[in-house]
């Protein structure tokens, strides 16, 4: 057991750290979420600088170390992006759509796709869940249907993140072997988008695909062999969204420890009432609790055997949501009537913490995912 | 980051299972496993066993007769000794005066006192708690005043663990009554046999004796039980209370208790299936068994950054204190609530391990019998050790500055 990071990873979260503190400051944050992208395209170019976009990828393919980085290297990167409040799509490009092109393309795909990706030069999204089918990810009515030169794809996807921004979508769909992975031109004819800003300020879109045709190449990973790997993904994905969750808290906890003790009712900081501590230490507490979940969502997530990834993800995603709820609700609430503007930045953390508990999965799917397993043991 | 054990770690874990499974006495544990009671003799008998083994103190540096094991070796060993049904080893000794001896106290009561603790010879407990002195404990008004080379002390304090086996007592004391009153106390070490002492005892609300008064009345105390200066003894008391906080956390017992209600659950009938396949209760185990998830992991971030810096726990322990009696008492509450109807028997026999059961009860009132006030008993993790009220407010002023 080794609680520490190495000197590299050190290193990339100090750049980061710095990099949110000095130009990615709240006002500038705000202004890029009201812009036609609704993301920073100069800082896509910074993140792709710095080699977080090929962070988890292999030297050969772009990458900045020999076999990748691992998920603590995205725990470290996410973490300082949820203090940034990024809007970059860097969950669905580099954690989702590179990964899954990471564990399931051929070898010219990921020479076509990752070093692209890692440049800065392609932006990806995943359309998987559909309308009417929550969370559980098995639920494709989407269709693959094969013929002489490839598949016809047809079907509806719900709130893809990111894909308007998205060069390339990739589609699950079902076709006569079980579900698979597409690679699809986000321009390709037969797609429509309406596409939307999502409550915490990124954008999304849902998806139409009306008799889209894919050629051979497309397919991505084994034909009816997606599911493993969807599974996979998405538990990176949360492990992920853990870290970022942790980072919003961590910088939820700073901003309302400095108004506790600068905002002044009764003739003293409020900081100095006794309610008012105790909620702040439950905010710490709740904080702490889930930066280790979150570490144990970082370790397990590139774990080979599923049920124990599983099991650990489901685990830490759930205790996670709760402590986010907690430590979101508690600094609005400490913030007084500043906590429910537009214009303070907690308002903006709290809508983010709260959309990050209701994608891949919110408290309640995860808890019982959990406690299901404690039926087998 | 790596939350694997290493090789290293994994063999050392094999070897401490191997020593549980040699030499761990099957009456001792077999009482652990039932919540039974535990008598004085249980706990002397393993500490000897652990002693002779040079495991009597895993928490001590090799100097002072402990192991030296690094933060993650202690955790191995806490969670197998607990997963074994091994006594908890009483903290008063080990973890609470001993470390503070080894900081403030003088080479002659390092090699007096730490060497009989180690062994098993000598059992502590603690006299810090007053009457009108609880979470205020600054406010204790036991006088020692200094005569000759004597101190002689009157006063009383109270919710004193196990003193009724107790061969030595620390003790806080008002040496001075100037100044701001943290300032004016002194940590003294006392005899227990010394003319003068009175243990009472105080009943607890399952049925047990686990805690007492001790009324001093001019007791003579040698001036060379006093540890480090006189009127220095906040400090060395609020040294000792992180100590005693990360043991608090008490990862591996509550492991022990989850696996237990976890079978408790399995195995009780709920609407004509097992309990577990309820999912309202099932979701209840998992909720806990995620805070537990979560705290073994909190435990070990904060005891490995100690061990790095060669430093004594901070406030941080405060955390895993409020933590990890929460857990206990939702653990026990849990356990209590599985066993429906049966948790109603009030069966103080039962804790007794030779106790054989009733044959007009159904098979497992035995053990169903001792964990209702086990509930009872644990409501006292959120109050002793510093409130988990008084842990808050160490966090808000100590960690945050508030």
């Amino acid at each position: 057991m080794d609680f520490n990071y190495t000197e590299e990873q050190l290193a990339l979260q100090d750049t980061l750290r710095r990099f949110i503190a000095k130009d990615y400051g709240f006002e500038h944050r705000r202004a890029m979420a009201k812009s036609a992208d609704g993301f920073d395209r100069e800082a896509w170019k910074t993140y792709a600088d710095f080699g977080i976009l090929a962070l988890p990828f292999p030297e050969d393919f772009g990458g900045i170390s020999e076999h990748g980085g691992n998920a603590v290297d995205t725990m470290l990167v996410m973490e300082m992006l949820g203090r940034g409040l990024a809007l970059e799509p860097y969950l669905s490009t580099v954690v989702l759509c590179g990964g899954l092109i990471r564990d399931a393309g051929s070898a010219e795909q990921k020479q076509a796709l990752l070093p692209d990706l890692g440049a800065g030069e392609l932006m990806l999204a995943l359309a998987h869940f559909e309308p009417g089918n929550r969370y559980a990810l098995d639920q494709v009515a989407t269709t693959a249907t094969a013929h002489h030169a490839g598949w016809t794809l047809d079907g509806s996807k719900a709130v893809v993140l990111a894909a308007p921004s998205a060069d390339k979508l990739i589609v699950s769909a079902r076709d006569g072997l079980g579900l698979s992975l597409f690679l699809v031109d986000a321009k390709a004819p037969g797609i429509k988008l309406r596409s939307y800003p999502t409550q915490d300020g990124a954008r999304a879109a849902d998806i139409k695909f009306s008799a889209v045709q894919v050629g051979p190449e497309a397919l991505l990973g084994p034909a009816g062999g997606a599911l493993a790997l969807i599974e996979r993904a998405v538990d990176q994905a949360n492990a992920a969204l853990c870290a970022e969750a942790v980072g919003i808290m961590a910088a939820l906890n700073e901003v309302t420890l400095e108004y506790l003790k600068t905002r002044k009712q009764f003739g003293v900081p409020i900081g100095k009432f006794q309610a008012l501590q105790h909620r702040m230490a439950d905010m710490v507490i709740a904080t702490e609790q889930a930066r280790s979940m979150a570490i144990l969502a970082a370790v397990r997530a590139d774990d080979a055997d599923a049920g124990e990834r599983h099991r650990a993800l489901a685990a830490a995603k759930a205790y996670v949501m709760q402590s986010a709820r907690t430590v979101g609700q508690q600094a609005v609430q400490l913030h007084g009537g500043m906590g429910v503007t537009d214009e303070l930045n907690v308002g903006h953390y709290f809508k983010r913490l709260t959309m990050i508990g209701l994608t891949f999965g919110d408290l309640d799917y995860h808890l019982g995912r959990f406690s299901d397993t404690l039926l087998a043991a | 980051m790596d939350l694997n054990f290493t090789p290293d770690e994994l063999a050392f874990r094999d070897e401490v299972r191997s020593f549980l499974r040699a030499k761990l006495p099957p009456e001792i544990s077999h009482k652990v496993h039932g919540g039974k009671r535990l008598e004085k003799d249980d706990f002397v008998r393993w500490q000897k066993i652990l002693h002779a083994k040079g495991w009597g103190a895993a928490s001590w540096p090799i100097n002072h007769g402990g192991t030296g094991w690094t933060a993650v070796q202690q955790h191995i060993f806490d969670e197998e000794c607990a997963d074994a049904g091994a006594p908890m080893q009483l903290p008063f000794g080990l973890k609470m005066v001993a470390p503070v001896i080894m900081a403030f106290g003088n080479p002659a009561q390092q090699a007096r006192f730490l060497p009989r603790i180690v062994d098993g010879t000598d059992w502590w407990c603690q006299g810090y708690s007053e009457p009108g002195s609880g979470s205020d404990l600054a406010s204790l008004k036991t006088r020692a005043v200094r005569e000759g080379d004597h101190y002689v002390v009157n006063g009383q304090k109270t919710w004193n663990t196990l003193g009724q086996y107790a061969d030595w007592i620390f003790c806080l004391v008002r040496t001075s009554t100037e100044g701001r009153q943290q300032e004016g106390i002194s940590f003294l070490l006392i005899d227990m046999k010394t003319p003068g002492i009175t243990v009472r005892p105080i009943i607890m609300m399952d049925g047990e004796h686990e805690i007492n008064e001790v009324w001093f009345e001019d007791v003579k105390v040698p001036v060379e039980n006093l540890i480090g200066e006189e009127n220095k003894g906040w400090t060395y008391a609020k040294f000792l209370l992180g100590h005693e906080r990360t043991g608090i956390a008490g990862v591996g017992r509550s492991k022990r208790e989850l696996k237990k209600l976890k079978a408790i659950a399995r195995r009780e009938p709920g609407d004509g299936k097992p309990l577990i396949e309820d999912p309202r209760f099932r979701d209840r185990i998992a909720q806990v068994e995620l805070e537990l998830m979560a705290l073994e992991i909190t435990n070990l971030r904060v005891i490995s950054a100690e061990g790095e810096k060669k430093r004594a726990p901070g406030p941080e322990a405060s955390i895993l204190k409020i933590k990890g009696s929460e857990i206990q008492q939702m653990l026990t509450e849990l356990q209590m609530q599985a066993l429906g109807h049966y948790a109603l028997p009030y069966l103080h026999e039962a804790l007794d391990a030779a106790w054989p059961g009733d044959p007009l009860m159904a098979d497992y009132a035995d053990d169903a019998a001792p964990l209702s006030g086990h509930y009872f008993n644990v409501r006292k993790t959120t109050i002793y050790g510093g409130s988990n009220e008084i842990q808050k407010n160490i966090i808000s002023q100590m960690i945050l500055g508030l």
